[in-house]
């Protein structure tokens, strides 16, 4: 069984389909990439999953229980973590305050705890920490601990958006457009971080324009068009595929 | 069923002013998305305004017919100074905000509210104001069982041209367009050659006018005046503009209405209805948002995800 | 050399601390006049109310106009409870927080998910329903447009409270708890989600933090301090009105918060002073143009929104300036 199973999946926004009838599945411990021309429906699919909005048809299921209908909250408890297209950090919090959101739901020390400073709170807090510290040096951001994230530059931002999304201990990591405005040294610094994380058991699924990043480290390709699932296969076989050929470049005259 | 009649009577007469300040609150969201607080105050400031004038006009000799075409006068005036008022206003307290966010937008909105207020106060002092009697003579009609007066004739015929004109030219004048475009997007508005800013000025001319125009009205319909006066009709301003969609001009017209009628025939008919009347106003605004927050013809209110 | 600086940095902090603590806890004894003790009296009181908003405007970032209603619920649910069935202030006080927390849970629920402005009408709303209500006194208990009166003093241990000193030492006591209580929840779990909700309701969620929950509690905590402001001036004052809770008060409050600071502990001091301090200490010198007060703070809001948003005494650079101590320590 697929650790994300996705059936049907529909989303209209007024009149127009945002996303028809989409379905995949997400094996444990691949690299998934999603592809396609702008507007097709790739964003609307990951905020489906994270419950951001609920579908109008459809299944969505990871390891086997359905995920409709749960608050994003929820469904990051589960498992499953994200980033934004643009970003969305906590832009007057610090680096490390960033990154210790993540371990909010992994975390239970509630409004007492917190007042009395009980040992497991002093405990928990001590664990945030450290764990927070550790995906911190992971995205290579040692040393910025207390920066404000609205000032990193741009590349920065990024992997602190993934190192937070980290801190929550995700089973499936689901980056939207993690390369956008990267350059190229820092885009295969992303490349290696990306298979770093699939080596340490986590599930990735990955929204990319840039091909280079997709097709160098995607296991498997699904491709949407005009919300249509349109492709799936391996690199080679999307990059030669005629369909996707045609919805990025327009039919040939 | 007279009494039901007469009620209506009142309920639009006083729905027609609700419906005047209402649209100011709703131009300006459409366009902002600011909610003016102290718009309530510059309807109450044209309600003083207009009490002034009068009263100078009547010292001055002025009576009967000539005051009655003066009054033509009075309302241009003080139309014209109160949205000169909230033109400033907008230059001097919104502006400088306008990308800052809203808790920096919300405060300096009620500092002005309490501001101009209590500017008011220093002024005209903290009792009740009356208006000066037989402004409009007191002539009244007995139609089908009810009484109509002249002063309702006139409060609703004027709000009904004032309405009109706001209509025609939101909806098929240029200029109109231009407001509803830079409404649905700035940016977008923009690119098309549209003067943002000028637009702004145009809604902070025609909001506070409209208000001060109400402002007016109810000061010859009621007879005395108070500098709290802004805030009970803003509130039920508010409300109205919220139950016909806010940022939604014929919703702002319709609430106005509904809202008027409702608070007519609630204190007419449900006993203790006077002394509840604000609190049903804010439970009613409260219970639009929880439950149908775009109002019956308008937009949404909860976070855009 | 930095670290020296930052040891001397910390240390004058301390001191200063440490200072102000010694004056304000000798104060009395030096200042033997009850007109200023009272006053100071007052000051705490309204301290506790900043404080008490200061978590759901500074920290969870929640427009909320209408505070005054959670401090009347506190100070009409003790009055009533020891005016009527004579249970004693402080028995009053635990029951009048949880009273004020849990109608604070009761009318937020529906209206949390509205937008900022839209929930800053409904708080004003909300606000002024409960001083209808009381106004009103729809169930004759509230004592209408003229209040409850005769309400007792606290006693601890048959020692009543009863004069400007002791009163001065009682409310002292609980804005000490009061600040040592927000401190630790600034910067526990609990905090921190507010501070994520804040900032970016959407994103918080999308990191596993249940947002309707956090927000939820910060109204409850809010109201239940506000509630316990609300038992102190009751007794205090042994009578209790309406018109105390009124709109223009939540406005008070919350340009304590948002003036002073938003978010800092030390901010709603500063805006406690200037707002209610302030005036009292001018009020000799100033009562020609005392009736300019409100126009003053009206322009006043504006003014600090357009040059110092972010309050006289902020909160981040505060605590970030904290972290580099701690870290180049």
């Amino acid at each position: 069984m697929a650790l994300l199973e996705v059936k049907n999946l529909t989303k209209s926004f007024g009149g127009l389909v945002a996303v028809n009838d989409v379905s995949f599945h997400l094996n444990e411990g691949e690299i998934l990439g999603m592809i396609g021309p702008n507007g097709a429906g790739k964003t609307t699919v990951f905020n489906l999953i994270t419950g951001i909005f609920p579908p109008d048809k459809g299944e969505i299921r990871f390891n086997g229980r359905s995920l409709i209908g749960l608050r994003p909250h929820q469904i990051t408890e589960l498992g499953i973590a994200r980033t934004f297209q643009t970003i969305r950090l906590f832009p007057n919090l610090t680096v490390m305050e960033n990154v210790m959101a993540g371990l909010h739901c992994r975390t239970k020390a509630g409004l007492w705890a917190s007042i009395f400073q009980t040992k497991a709170q002093r405990e928990e807090e001590k664990f945030i920490r450290e764990k927070a510290i550790e995906c911190i040096h992971f995205m290579g951001l040692g040393g910025l601990e207390f920066e404000l994230a609205k000032n990193l530059p741009f590349g920065l931002q990024k992997r602190l958006e993934i190192a937070r999304a980290l801190a929550t201990n995700p089973r499936i990591l689901m980056l939207d457009e993690p390369a956008a405005g990267l350059n190229e040294q820092e885009t295969s610094e992303l490349m290696d971080l990306i298979s770093q994380l699939r080596d340490r058991g986590i599930t990735i699924f990955l929204i990319e324009h840039d091909m280079k990043v997709v097709m160098g480290i995607s296991e498997r390709i699904i491709v949407l068009d005009n919300g249509y699932k349109i492709a799936e296969g391996t690199p080679e076989e999307i990059q030669s595929n005629p369909r996707v050929i045609e919805a990025y470049l327009g039919k040939e005259e | 069923m007279g009494i039901v009649l007469q009620q209506l009577l009142n309920g639009i007469t006083i729905g027609s002013f609700y419906a005047l300040i209402a649209l100011g609150y709703t131009m300006v969201y459409g366009v902002l998305k600011l909610i003016n607080f102290a718009h309530g105050e510059l309807f109450m400031s044209g309600s003083y305004l207009g009490l002034t004038i009068i009263s100078i006009l009547i010292g001055a000799g002025l009576g009967g017919e000539a005051l009655l075409w003066a009054l033509a006068g009075v309302f241009i005036v003080v139309m014209a100074i109160v949205a000169g008022l909230g033109v400033g206003i907008e230059r001097v307290a919104y502006r400088p905000l306008r990308r800052a966010g809203r808790l920096p937008a919300v405060v300096s909105a009620l500092g002005v509210s309490i501001a101009l207020q209590n500017a008011v106060m220093l002024i005209y002092g903290p009792r009740y104001r009356v208006y000066p009697k037989g402004v409009i003579p007191a002539i009244y009609w007995q139609v089908g069982g009810i009484q109509i007066s002249l002063l309702q004739v006139f409060v609703l015929i004027l709000s009904l041209i004032l309405m009109a004109t706001l209509y025609y030219f939101i909806h098929y004048t240029r200029l109109g367009t231009a407001v509803r475009a830079t409404a649905l997007d700035h940016d977008v508005a923009r690119l098309m050659g549209i003067d943002v800013d000028a637009i702004v000025r145009i809604i902070f001319i025609i909001g506070p006018a409209l208000g001060a125009a109400g402002g007016i009205m109810v000061g010859l319909y009621y007879g005395r005046i108070n500098f709290t006066l802004g805030w009970g009709y803003g509130l039920k301003a508010f409300t109205a503009a919220i139950l016909g969609g806010i940022g939604n001009i014929p919703g702002a017209m319709v609430g106005g209405m509904l809202l008027g009628l409702f608070e007519t025939l609630a204190a007419g008919f449900i006993p203790q209805g006077g002394a509840w009347k604000e609190a049903i106003v804010f439970l009613i605004l409260i219970l639009i948002l929880v439950v149908r927050p775009t109002g019956l013809l308008g937009e949404r209110v909860a976070e855009k995800v | 050399m930095s670290a020296i600086l930052s040891q001397l940095k910390s240390l004058d902090r301390r001191i200063v601390y440490g200072a102000l603590l010694a004056a304000v806890l000798l104060f009395p004894l030096v200042v033997r006049n009850d007109y200023w003790i009272s006053t100071l009296v007052f000051f705490g009181i309204w301290a506790i109310l900043g404080l008490s908003l200061n978590i759901i405007v500074g920290y969870a970032g929640l427009f909320q106009l209408g505070h005054a209603a959670f401090w009347a619920v506190g100070a009409y649910t003790t009055a009533i409870l020891n005016i009527y069935l004579k249970v004693p202030i402080l028995v009053c006080l635990p029951i009048s927080a949880l009273v004020a927390a849990f109608f604070a849970i009761i009318i937020s629920r529906p209206i949390l998910h509205l937008r900022g402005d839209y929930l800053c009408i409904v708080t004003i709303g909300f606000g002024e329903i409960v001083r209808l209500f009381l106004y009103n006194d729809p169930f004759k208990i509230t004592g209408g447009v003229n209040g409850l009166r005769g309400i007792a003093r606290p006693s601890i241990f048959g020692l009543e409270i009863n004069t400007p000193t002791a009163y001065y030492y009682y409310v002292l006591f609980f804005v000490i708890i009061t600040i040592l209580i927000m401190q630790r929840l600034e910067n526990s779990r609990l905090g921190r989600a507010w501070n994520y909700v804040r900032e970016d309701e959407m994103a918080a969620e999308a990191m596993g933090i249940d947002t309707v929950k956090v927000k939820l509690l910060a109204f409850a905590i809010g109201a239940a301090w506000a509630g316990v402001a609300g038992n102190i001036y009751a007794s205090r004052y042994t009578v209790i009105a309406p018109e105390t809770f009124s709109f223009w008060n939540s406005v008070v409050m919350f340009c304590i918060v948002v003036l002073g600071g938003s978010g800092s502990i030390p901010g709603v001091f500063v805006g406690t002073l200037g707002m209610i301090l302030l005036p009292e200490v001018l009020k000799s010198v100033l009562s020609p143009i005392l009736e300019w007060r409100l126009l003053i703070f009206g322009i006043a809001m504006v003014v600090m929104m357009i040059f110092r948003p972010e309050g006289l005494w902020p909160h981040s650079r505060y605590r970030l300036e904290l972290r580099r101590e701690e870290t180049s320590s």
